[in-house]
């Protein structure tokens, strides 16, 4: 019986997951998959998801606190925090909806008093059709935070020379996007994630926005991507518990791939059945 | 006096900042505040007097991706 004993089983996930941590400014987590938390069909099912996908790392934002305080009955945000709080994980705060870089600064410095944290998700929105980041005020935004002391999660676009601007100017992570938020599209130019890849190959690199199915997340691990930033894909699912066990184990597959050291596409077949030995019945 | 608080028209009695998140009922709530796009912190919240045309921007923790 001793060798089924836990320390000897070869669960996959617990094998895997817990001897490839990944730190972002020091901080090490064992799970590669950040998950936002809007857009739940309800708290309850925003916590069973944040459970089923062992994530470490929530995204949270601040907004207007509405309503009137009464007696016995929590305001909104009062409420949400405590659900956060409750589920120990960490909480990375962002800038979303964020347009000049004097709003996503003063931001910043809100989120991190309310949330007790340096770490900002830094997004300057340059566009509302597509959201993409205005990366000019981004370089800005996170020169002035970084000075501050932030520790500075960039929203950024796959192009190399704002990537070097942004470590330039203090970052120690970036998140290029995969595609628009929300959209769901996965990848749109891995060639372009691929490359910032190798351009930064010990910067921490997240795959931010746009996934919409496991197998994207899983196809940005296998480029190599340290993790992946997502909300829209869980939250918006049918059952969003399922879905955040389906990107959990996504993501770990993916990871693994990538660590196995995968083997070179080629154009022309190649027979995996050794051809020596085949018999001939002509 | 009359002010704006987050985006509203409102009509305080409060002559600081601290008073009026009492005044609202936020005094126990865990909020980060900004004065006419500056933020303010916590520990400043006394210190700071509200005048009328002020605008005030009272933030909680929120749900974001």
């Amino acid at each position: 019986m001793d060798a089924m004993s836990p320390t000897t089983s070869m669960s996959p996930t617990t094998s895997t997951t817990a001897a490839d941590p990944v730190e972002f400014y020091g901080t090490r987590v064992n799970s590669r998959l950040l998950l936002g938390t809007a857009q739940y069909p309800s708290p309850a099912i925003l916590a069973e998801a944040i459970r089923a996908s062992a994530a470490e790392i929530v995204t949270v934002s601040l907004r207007r606190e509405s309503g009137v305080a009464k007696a016995g009955q929590p305001l909104a945000g009062q409420s949400f925090w405590q659900l956060i709080r409750d589920l120990g994980v960490k909480v990375l705060p962002n800038t979303a909806g964020c347009k000049t870089v004097k709003e996503a600064v003063t931001t910043a410095e809100m989120a991190r008093e309310l949330f007790d944290t340096p770490w900002i998700k830094l997004e300057v929105i340059g566009e509302d059709d597509t959201l993409q980041p205005d990366v000019f005020g981004l370089v800005e935004a996170a020169r002035i935070l970084c000075r501050d002391g932030f520790q500075v999660f960039p929203y950024t676009t796959d192009d190399l020379i704002v990537a070097d601007k942004l470590i330039a100017a203090g970052c120690e992570v970036l998140m290029p996007w995969g595609a628009p938020i929300g959209s769901g599209r996965g990848l749109n130019n891995p060639y372009g994630l691929r490359s910032m890849r190798a351009h930064f190959p010990r910067i921490p690199l997240v795959v931010d926005a746009g996934v919409g199915v496991p197998s994207h997340a899983a196809a940005a691990m296998e480029l190599g991507y340290d993790a992946v930033l997502l909300n829209t894909a869980v939250a918006k699912a049918g059952d969003p518990v399922k879905m955040a066990r389906a990107f959990a184990l996504a993501i770990e597959a993916g990871r693994e791939g990538f660590r196995a050291d995968p083997m070179e596409a080629r154009d022309m077949a190649a027979p995996s059945t050794p051809v020596m030995g085949q018999a001939h019945f002509g | 006096m009359k002010i704006v608080v987050n985006g509203e028209a409102a009509e305080i009695r409060a002559a600081t900042l601290a008073g009026l998140i009492a005044e609202l009922g936020y005094a126990d709530a865990v909020v980060a505040t900004a004065l006419n796009g500056a933020m303010v912190r916590k520990a400043k919240r006394d210190a700071t007097p509200i005048v009328a045309g002020d605008r005030v921007e009272i933030l909680a923790p929120m749900q974001g991706g």
